[in-house]
């Protein structure tokens, strides 16, 4: 790193430069994973963490992506489906988007009806609900209070974390209540949205599928049949994608062209004894000082600024949507850099002596 | 001490190969100077380069010490040239973003690990500037030195690994007669000096009488000069 410092003193305008555009694409990627991170979460946090090896949707039709929106398993199915895998545990999940109320405020909410043997955070009993954060603020209510659900009254149980469906706060009902709701709200023999099979994980779930006219994924690939979560994360991940990409082309170009600006100092260098390794190192180091000082400034920035933000955009500042970016900044941006040491290698130490320079 | 034995170089042309460097010998001792004279195309720089390890010859033996550099992979090359060879290159090839001292300091990173004793290295550096004449250019980076200054670095820096050889290409070539005498007094005198056995190629012949031994190349082939 003898040469690598000093370069960096003497050019340091040039070095500012490409750190602060190293930082500005952290930035980029810091906010728009901190974005997708807060989208994701207002979409799916209501249905993480369900307990079983598979989820069983009903589609409405044969054709098309499956939707928990327009599923609905039948008794009929859910018995079909119980003969099917004997010895497992088959568990109804129900959900709705309905509005609740209490006193004049009002708040439109995702009714969740399972029981703690499917999802954490199950009501006692009938009757009561546990409500979300959120939903408690809009609604201005907290434990012991009172809500209104399409016209029926339940006491609020208990108010638990920052839990969505679909951009929508939850409130966890028992399975009974949700049937309840639903027939109240217009479907017909409600049984379950549905259902989550516990302990048949190698059971031939695509005969299973076709004996029973259902579709069966694993709970997290099943969070893909909720369609504002797949069109959004799909959409802002593939610009995370290309920015990693744009960063990694950016970054490789501008040490190809350092490299190749220096490379009669290198040849020199080399002419006078050093070794390939300590010129790769030399020229690595400035580009992971590069990365790591760029990568701390944007991605601190994004940090900083999403702390600020709270809750006016759905943002979310963890590891997952910072330290995971950033290493994969560095990754990507000296895996450009490591291709323009081919001109480091390539330098012919000949070149240095007679008049050529 | 370096010992070029029956060394022969050539190189492609076209569909045949043309010889740079024809059953050369000759001996460097230590202390002493051997300039290479011959016009342009002759080989001076071909031998030159053989010489410092940069080229393998096609045949042939380099001695420098008791190391055969023509047999020398490119890594042990490398540490040879680190080692035991001193290159005083014809332009003086500085480093635009070191300053003198860190030209010569630079020398003792080549391997690329820390290398104890940077404080007797910088003492060493200073007493080299000190011995060309630039003790208080040591903080100057090469835009602010003048020809012959960055010469005179050039060859501090050549010597800072206590070469056992050094080799100096046409270190006049772009300094006039005043500065150009003066370097290569320095080169004279630092040789005696420090022991080292230095091979000098010029085609000034202005210089000749200071040497220990002349050669003259000519189309590849070495001969006493007349």
């Amino acid at each position: 790193m003898f040469v690598a410092w000093r370069d960096l003193r003497f050019a340091r305008g040039r070095f500012l430069l490409i750190t602060a555009v190293v930082a500005l694409m952290c930035v980029m990627v810091g906010f728009l994973s901190g974005l997708t991170g807060g989208l994701a979460w207002q979409n799916v946090s209501g249905v993480l963490g369900l307990h079983g090896d598979r989820v069983v949707l009903a589609p409405a039709t044969s054709s098309g992506t499956p939707s928990f929106a327009d599923s609905h398993v039948s008794t009929a199915q859910e018995a079909d489906l119980v003969a099917a895998v004997p010895g497992a545990e088959v568990e109804p999940l129900g959900i709705s988007q309905l509005r609740a109320v209490a006193g004049d405020d009002r708040a439109a909410v995702a009714v969740i009806g399972a029981s703690e043997a499917v999802l954490a955070d199950a009501p006692s009993r009938d009757g009561a609900v546990v409500i979300a954060a959120p939903a408690a603020t809009a609604l201005g209510v907290e434990a012991g209070d009172t809500v209104a659900i399409a016209g029926v009254d339940f006491e609020v149980e208990a108010v638990v974390g920052d839990l969505w469906y679909s951009h929508t706060p939850v409130v966890r009902t028992t399975i009974a209540d949700w049937r309840a709701l639903a027939a109240a709200t217009g479907v017909a023999a409600p049984n379950a949205t549905a259902l989550v099979v516990t302990g048949a994980a190698d059971a031939d779930w695509s005969a299973i599928g076709a004996a029973t006219e259902t579709v069966s994924q694993t709970p997290l690939l099943a969070l893909q049949w909720l369609p504002a979560f797949r069109s959004e994360i799909g959409s802002l991940l593939l610009m995370v994608a290309l920015l990693f990409g744009i960063s990694a082309l950016v970054v490789g170009a501008f040490f190809a062209v350092w490299t190749l600006q220096r490379i009669g100092d290198i040849a020199v260098l080399k002419a006078l004894g050093a070794s390939d390794a300590a010129l790769r190192v030399d020229a690595l180091g400035q580009a992971i000082l590069v990365l790591v000082v760029g990568a701390a400034v944007g991605f601190g920035l994004v940090a900083v600024l999403g702390l600020l933000l709270g809750g006016a955009l759905p943002f979310l500042v963890s590891p997952l949507t910072t330290l995971l970016p950033a290493a994969a900044m560095l990754v990507l941006g000296l895996a450009g850099a490591a291709l323009s040491l081919r001109g480091v290698t390539a330098a012919d130490p000949l070149t240095a002596l007679g008049s050529a320079r | 001490m370096i010992t070029l034995d029956a060394v022969t170089l050539s190189f492609p042309d076209g569909a045949g190969r043309v010889t740079a460097v024809d059953d050369v010998s000759l001996a460097a001792r230590p202390g002493t100077v051997t300039a290479i004279t011959g016009p342009s195309g002759s080989g001076k720089s071909s031998l030159l380069a053989v010489s410092a390890t940069l080229i393998r010859p096609d045949r042939g033996r380099v001695l420098i010490g008791d190391v055969d550099a023509a047999a020398l992979t490119l890594g042990e090359a490398s540490r040879l040239r680190r080692e035991s060879v001193g290159i005083v290159f014809q332009q003086s090839n500085l480093i635009p973003s070191l300053t003198a001292l860190e030209q010569l300091l630079v020398m003792r990173e080549l391997a690329g690990s820390a290398r104890r004793g940077r404080r007797l290295a910088r003492r060493r550096a200073q007493e080299l500037l000190d011995a060309v004449g630039l003790a208080d250019a040591q903080d100057r980076r090469p835009a602010q030195l003048s020809g012959g200054q960055r010469q005179r670095v050039n060859i501090a820096r050549a010597l800072m690994n206590d070469p056992s050889v050094l080799l100096v290409d046409e270190p006049t070539s772009a300094l006039d007669q005043e500065r150009g005498a003066a370097i290569v007094d320095l080169v004279v005198g630092l040789t005696a000096d420090l022991g080292t056995s230095t091979l000098l190629v010029t085609h000034d012949l202005v210089h000749l009488p200071r040497m220990h031994a002349v050669m003259r190349m000519v189309d590849g082939r070495l001969g006493a000069a007349a």
